[in-house]
């Protein structure tokens, strides 16, 4: 039960919770992106900054790197748990995967609003 | 009795031979989940890369929309889509077992063989666009 230290929920299930719902959100946000991708043949820059440049858009990009990053977590979290045994390697991957998380997150908001 | 049980625990046979293990369906599409999800997790960096320098200029908005079309690029991203069609359909499978569709042997199959065959449709799909 040690390894219940490093998990931030400190509870499995909302853990359980965290992953079912940033997945639908990373879901609607992937099958959004990659339709207007797809019908948007031979796009260009300014129609693309117009897309990114509304309120909406941001939001959901910003709610869907937030996902993504809960979703990361509880992910990787769970592979160290069950792959890496010795503590000291456990630790250093969770850390990584934490700073990976942060790294992501600000970066994404950085780029929206920055 | 404590340290008996304790004991025998220890010394139950392990058997972690992958060479001889096997691997039903259900266990392929699970561990091809994990994977794709490991994977992605680095593929992330690479997205939010090309988010902000599509959005910085538009003459860097041509320069990528010109290192898209490279082959070498072109597979990259296909390989990386093909993850995530993977990780989605797994993650939609999962989430369909959550409220109890195909949680018996056989629907466990059939899930397993579903979710494998949309991916490559899906795969399949993503190569017609790209190219």
């Amino acid at each position: 039960m040690a390894n219940s230290a490093t998990n931030f929920s400190r509870n499995g299930v909302s853990d359980w919770i965290i992953q079912r719902v940033s997945a639908v959100i990373l879901a609607a946000y992937t099958v959004f992106m990659v339709g207007y991708l797809m019908c948007a043949e031979d796009l260009v820059f300014s129609d693309w900054k117009m897309f990114f440049d509304s309120l909406p858009i941001k939001v959901f990009t910003a709610l869907a790197v937030l996902s993504l990053v809960s979703h990361a977590w509880v992910g990787m979290w769970t592979i160290s748990t069950d792959y890496i045994k010795p503590v000291a390697f456990r630790l250093l991957f969770q850390m990584l995967t934490v700073l990976g998380c942060f790294v992501y997150l600000f970066w994404t908001i950085v780029i929206l609003w920055g | 009795m404590n340290t008996t049980a304790a004991g025998s625990k220890k010394n139950r046979p392990v058997h972690l031979d992958l060479r001889t293990f096997k691997f039903p369906i259900m266990s392929f599409a699970s561990i091809l989940h994990r994977i794709s999800g490991f994977v992605l997790f680095f593929i992330v960096p690479f997205l939010i890369c090309m988010l902000q320098s599509s959005l910085s200029s538009e003459s860097d908005f041509i320069r990528l929309k010109e290192a898209l079309s490279a082959p070498l690029t072109k597979l990259f991203i296909w390989v990386c889509l093909c993850a995530l069609a993977y990780h989605l359909v797994a993650g939609i499978k999962h989430l369909c077992m959550d409220i109890g569709i195909g949680e018996t042997l056989e629907g466990g199959k059939l899930a397993a063989k579903v979710t494998l065959g949309a991916s490559g449709v899906l795969a399949f799909i993503l190569l017609i666009w790209i190219w």
